[in-house]
């Protein structure tokens, strides 16, 4: 799917996403040329949908690991192959809910390695707050 | 000029996205194709109808190819029944990253199964996805594709003689299997002597002749109930269903409660009982099997 700025025939920009938490996402397109901007509102239903297909549509999407969709999707499974994952505080989670679900698994993941590697067996808001700092992800 | 007369069209617009949509979609065909580069032979097992003893015929088959020396994986593509990991002695196996991909458990014969029966927290668990049941008709047939699609590329088969695909029911289900795996390089339907069956299963067969996917035979399941008491085989079915036009019976394997019985405790009784009528029926079977995939016939 791409915007297209009628006026100044341009394809326009995405510069900004959110999620409430409550399943809809709202991103933001800007006319590179004429700084018109619009919005993109999906309702919870299409929000799945996308999230569904299991691609990445962040700016940098990171290497896909093996079966992450079904990993990363499926609800009620087997204790992880690569080991215990950290557990996550419910204050984490719901800050994770905010972050768009189409990227929302590629932000997981990397707070999930973050942790990993440091041994952390809770990821807080701390630890998210140390991770974004690190990582570049602010406003995730 | 009105805007709309210079209006580029989607294909015109170059720029491209942020997100490489199509790159992504390039590189999981790509991981398919090198995971299978391994595996000489595909063989999808289907029926097209659910209860006519598919999965158990399939088992048996990848125990009896692998006990005759043959490197054989077993992928269990029934998402919301599967029951390989139960019939080759593997259920609650526990999964392990090996390289780049998840390690197959490893059943009887030395047989690799990778089943949704192995993500599962419990023997009772349902496949659930995370995400409201609200609008899921819209999404799951994505996620199950994805999920089949992973259970192919990411599971680390290494070098393969044989890999069968275990279909569920269903007389389309061949064609997600044939669009992830162009050369597909066979089917084996699996039907009871009922017309029942016949009317399904033929419509199953039309599919895979319509995507071009080569028809090794097929197998009469419940060809008849073997007596425990006096080893004879008497009808089970009171009509003899017609056999499939230009398709060759591969097999016939009476209904033995026995043969079901092994397989539910895991143990495929083509190994168990080698002389048994149903064991006989199978090594028959693979002997087909093998012949159509080495000599093409």
């Amino acid at each position: 799917m791409k915007f297209l700025c009628v006026d100044c025939d341009a394809q326009m920009k995405s510069v900004e996403s959110a999620a409430p938490g409550d399943g809809t996402m709202a991103i933001t397109f800007r006319c590179p040329n004429c700084d018109r901007q619009v919005a993109m509102l999906t309702n919870p239903m299409e929000t799945r949908m996308v999230d569904s297909l299991c691609v990445d549509l962040s700016d940098s999407a990171a290497e896909a690991q093996p079966f992450e969709s079904v990993r990363s999707h499926l609800e009620t499974r087997h204790p992880d192959p690569s080991g215990p994952d950290p557990v996550w505080s419910d204050e984490a989670e719901k800050r994770l809910g905010r972050v768009p679900g189409f990227v929302r698994g590629t932000v997981r993941k990397l707070y999930m390695e973050w942790a990993r590697e440091r041994g952390l067996s809770e990821i807080t808001l701390t630890v998210m707050d140390e991770a974004r700092a690190q990582l570049g992800i602010e406003e995730m | 000029m009105s805007p709309s007369d210079r209006r580029r069209t989607y294909a015109e617009l170059t720029e491209g996205t942020a997100a490489d949509i199509a790159g992504q979609l390039a590189e999981r065909r790509q991981r398919l194709e090198r995971r299978l580069a391994g595996v000489r032979h595909t063989l999808a097992v289907l029926s097209g109808k659910g209860g006519v003893g598919k999965s158990l015929i399939a088992a048996n088959l990848a125990a009896c190819l692998a006990d005759q020396g043959a490197s054989v994986g077993v992928l269990d593509a029934d998402l919301n029944g599967p029951s390989m990991p139960r019939l080759l002695g593997v259920e609650r196996s526990s999964l392990r990253v090996e390289g780049d991909g998840i390690a197959p458990a490893v059943g009887a014969a030395a047989v690799k199964v990778m089943s949704m029966d192995l993500w599962l927290e419990g023997p009772d668990s349902p496949v659930r996805w995370r995400g409201t049941e609200s609008g899921s008709f819209l999404w799951r047939g994505t996620l199950e594709a994805n999920a089949l699609r992973e259970f192919l590329s990411d599971t680390a088969w290494g070098d393969l003689d044989y890999l069968i695909l275990d279909l569920p029911p269903g007389t389309d289900r061949i064609a997600p299997v044939h669009d992830l795996l162009p050369g597909l390089g066979g089917a084996l339907a699996v039907t009871i002597p009922s017309e029942l069956s016949r009317f399904v299963v033929s419509k199953s067969l039309t599919m895979v002749k319509e995507l071009g996917i080569p028809i090794v035979g097929y197998v009469e399941n419940m060809s008849g109930y073997l007596c425990p008491d006096c080893g004879r085989i008497g009808p089970l079915f009171s009509t003899e269903a017609a056999p499939f036009e230009g398709v060759p019976r591969l097999a016939a394997v009476p209904f033995d409660p026995r043969f079901g019985a092994e397989g539910d405790a895991g143990r495929p009784d083509v190994l168990g009982r080698p002389d048994a009528p149903a064991a006989r029926a199978v090594r028959d079977l693979a002997r087909a099997v093998r012949q159509f995939y080495e000599n093409g016939s």
